[in-house]
């Protein structure tokens, strides 16, 4: 039992390392991040982050598990692991990419014509064209095969009318995959039919959404009889269901440990803040706290070295993953409670950056609880696929869609 | 990177799992704990023959010269048989104790007979109603005669010899003493789970012999390689009470439908799952610290004691509350893993004894995760 690298590995991290350390800044922290030069919102960040991942494409280091023809380097899923802890340690722009990358790339690979792949993967490699997710509407969120978002075919043409909620990213995007109900008397999962879109159409508008933290990372998108060439359909007509399935598969692969205060901010708080005329971690009840949120920690990072050395030895890793954003984001409310706890009346005050550090991260947890999966839809995925129980009673499956109850709320 | 257990580990756990479902270790937890017999002999044999006892001793001391990642992976196993057995108290306990040692006279004529089981040992520690610190140790030796008392001794009338903490005067150190002594005297307890005899263990005087270690550290350090063996021991019975949870789920119908289907009773055994594998993976963090004697000792051992402990609990109380009425009942096992739960948390520290030392651990190295 041991954590090292094989050879090869060893071999491969190096050259990552020779690589990065000669193209970007090493952090001194692990919290640093990278910062852009502009202004907040003025684009700079986006510019920077499209100069940065053409300059991976270039050099081999996008999409490292793409094969070669589509722009990536056919690399293995440890050297991929690899990669990702190498560069974790390195001030670089990120956060346009994911989603095009990790839900709509690997549906095009499955579904769309090698013209198409052709065309599009090698540009979202590169960063020069982004991709969104429409997929969550005002009406179904963890129940997704509940959208209702028309389209309707006229020769070898669609026409798109409705709503989607929740997208990333849709404001700097240049492309999104789409899901649309295209049949309303069939049941809800069997009338669904897949596409992607230019963002561009004439018809697509996009407002932002206004969350609790402040900021607004998402966005409604309508769609007025938006027009989509039938050529865009990913998947057979009314097999959107099967498609979609691809991507959320992808989609709970990519959304990892929650971001935010974690165990060594709480546990340097609890060195500088007072409780009862003493350090707080002289006291007893914090000690506790503080231990079983090192043990949350310590259990996932472990958890994750099981994966690891499961990909290392060749082998498939277990569901054991499933656990990660349940317990990291759930963990990151309650710190940042406590935390909030630990500096009692001065911790609502918004000037000191220790404060807004743990009010950002209460204010952010709500939603990193639910985004990708609820809380509720994890724990049913970990008893379903994991523990194999039985599915809940559906009582709206079989029933032609037009005729399932709605409520008030929906 | 190859974080976790070999496949000859593997198969040596499953030989120890075939060998406790064909004893039907579980039934013979009820026989113990219904019965009079302080342990389980017939099972006890079993196990030495099979070499366990003998796992972590070197071959020039008549063991097989095994690693600790094997004794983890049996501790497992006998957690989820939750075998009625001295193995924690002999193997985890007094064996490792006796390895730790740099007496060589002591290593010479107690392992050969741990190995092939003509002899059981203990650990003698706890004091009074709290789990002793540096300063809690009222045993006293003067000269080479030992003299106090040790409360709730696991095994302590089974056990042939005890290792136990007593106090020179001037240190606290290991000493171990043997218990057919005619001056210690031994008062079998009534306890909570009556699967594992438990004994007040009194000394007046008896020969006691040093293990020539460096005083409190060596408590320590021996604490902390048994919690890392008693969490093993722990995530096993917890991965078996949920599963009794998630069977007894499936087959069990109400309002025209298994209840596993229930959210209610998935969400339950989702929470168990996840509350077991983190336990599991600081086990294997707590296992790698063990087999390569690391720095990390410490803190890895803490980890895995409180979430293995934690794990078990729930695990073993929702696992009665997914059987309803029945749970509750004599009958069923439930209770049997409810019991042995609470056990081996009380065993070697309680949770907040863990916590504490966990944090202390963290406040020295000052480099957490």
């Amino acid at each position: 039992m041991d954590f090292n690298d094989t050879k090869e590995e060893a071999q491969f991290r190096e050259e990552v390392n020779n690589w990065l350390s000669k193209n970007a800044e090493k952090k001194q922290h692990a919290r640093d991040i990278y910062k852009a030069a502009g202004i907040p919102g003025d684009g700079t960040a986006l510019q920077d982050a499209k100069k940065w991942q053409e300059k991976l494409y270039d050099a081999g280091w996008a999409c490292l598990h793409w094969p070669k023809d589509y722009g990536g380097r056919d690399a293995s899923p440890m050297e991929r692991v690899i990669w990702g802890q190498e560069m974790s340690k390195y001030k670089v722009p990120g956060g346009y990419f994911e989603i095009g990358q990790g839900m709509a790339g690997p549906v095009l690979m499955t579904y769309a014509t090698e013209e198409q792949k052709q065309r599009y993967l090698p540009p979202m490699a590169k960063g020069e064209e982004i991709w969104c997710q429409l997929f969550s509407e005002p009406g179904a969120g963890s129940d997704l095969a509940g959208i209702k978002t028309k389209a309707e075919l006229d020769g070898d043409t669609w026409t798109i009318n409705g709503q989607k909620v929740w997208t990333s990213g849709a404001q700097y995007s240049d492309y999104g995959i789409l899901v649309t109900r295209s049949d309303f008397s069939a049941p809800k999962h069997k009338g669904l039919t897949y596409f992607f879109l230019d963002m561009k159409s004439p018809g697509v508008e996009v407002r932002p959404i206004k969350q609790i933290t402040g900021g607004s990372g998402f966005n409604e998108v309508y769609f007025t009889d938006v027009k989509i060439p039938d050529s865009q359909r990913l998947g057979e007509v009314g097999d959107g269901w099967k498609v979609s399935l691809t991507t959320l598969m992808n989609e709970r692969l990519a959304v990892g440990d929650a971001s935010g205060v974690d165990f060594q901010e709480i546990f340097d708080l609890a060195k500088e803040q007072d409780f009862n005329g003493d350090q707080a971690i002289k006291n007893g009840s914090v000690r506790e706290k503080l231990a079983d949120w090192y043990c949350e920690q310590s259990g996932l990072k472990y958890t994750k070295m099981r994966n690891i050395s499961a990909l290392s030895q060749g082998s498939t890793p277990g569901p054991e993953a499933s656990i990660t954003k349940i317990v990291s984001a759930n963990k990151l409310q309650d710190i940042a409670n406590y935390g909030m706890d630990l500096m009692d009346s001065g911790s609502i005050v918004r000037n000191d950056d220790t404060s807004a550090l743990f009010q950002g991260s209460l204010l952010g947890a709500p939603l990193i609880r639910i985004a990708g999966g609820t809380d509720e839809v994890l724990k049913n995925i970990i008893a379903e696929q994991v523990l194999g129980m039985p599915q809940d009673v559906r009582v709206d499956k079989n029933v032609p869609f037009n005729e399932i109850p709605t409520g008030s709320k929906n | 990177m190859n974080f976790s257990f070999s496949n000859e580990q593997i198969l040596m756990q499953e030989e120890v799992k075939k060998l406790l479902d064909k004893e039907n270790s579980v039934k013979r937890n009820r026989t113990i704990l219904e019965g009079e017999e302080k342990f389980d002999q017939e099972l006890w044999k079993s196990l030495v023959a099979m070499g366990l006892t003998a796992t972590t001793i070197p071959e020039e001391y008549g063991g097989i010269g095994m690693g600790f990642l094997e004794l983890c992976v049996i501790a497992e196993e006998l957690g989820r048989g939750i075998a009625p057995v001295p193995f924690s108290s002999s193997v985890y306990l007094a064996t490792t104790a006796i390895l730790n040692s740099s007496n060589e006279e002591i290593k010479k004529e107690y392992l050969p007979k741990l190995a092939n089981g003509e002899i059981i040992g203990t650990f003698a520690h706890s004091e009074k109603t709290s789990f002793p610190d540096e300063t809690g140790i009222a045993v006293t030796v003067k000269g080479n005669k030992i003299s106090g008392q040790k409360i709730a001794v696991p095994d302590g009338d089974i056990a042939d010899f005890a290792i136990v903490s007593a106090s020179s005067g001037k240190k606290v150190g290991l000493y171990i003493v043997d218990l057919k002594d005619k001056k210690v005297s031994i008062e079998t307890l009534d306890t909570f789970d009556p699967s594992r005899s438990h004994a007040n263990v009194s000394f007046d005087g008896a020969t006691a012999t040093s293990l020539e270690d460096d005083a409190w550290t060596s408590i320590e350090k021996l604490l902390d390689q048994s919690a890392v063996l008693f969490a093993f021991e722990q995530v096993g019975g917890a991965e078996a009470a949920m599963n009794m949870a998630k069977e007894y789920a499936m087959g069990r119908y109400a309002f025209g439908r298994a209840i596993a289907s229930f959210q209610a009773i998935k969400h339950k055994v989702a929470d168990m799952y996840i509350s077991l594998q983190l336990a599991r993976s600081n086990c294997y963090y707590g296992a790698w610290a063990l087999s390569n004697d690391s720095s990390e000792l410490p803190t890895a051992a803490a980890t895995a004691r409180v979430s293995a402990t934690k794990a078990f609990y729930e695990c073993s109380k929702e696992n009665i509350q997914t059987h309803g009425g029945m749970g509750a009942t004599w009958e069923f096992d439930c209770h049997l893993f409810y019991r042995r739960a609470r056990l081996l948390s009380s065993n070697i520290g309680s949770q907040g004894i863990w916590k504490d030392k966990l944090i202390t651990s963290l406040e020295k190295s000052n480099s957490p995760a």
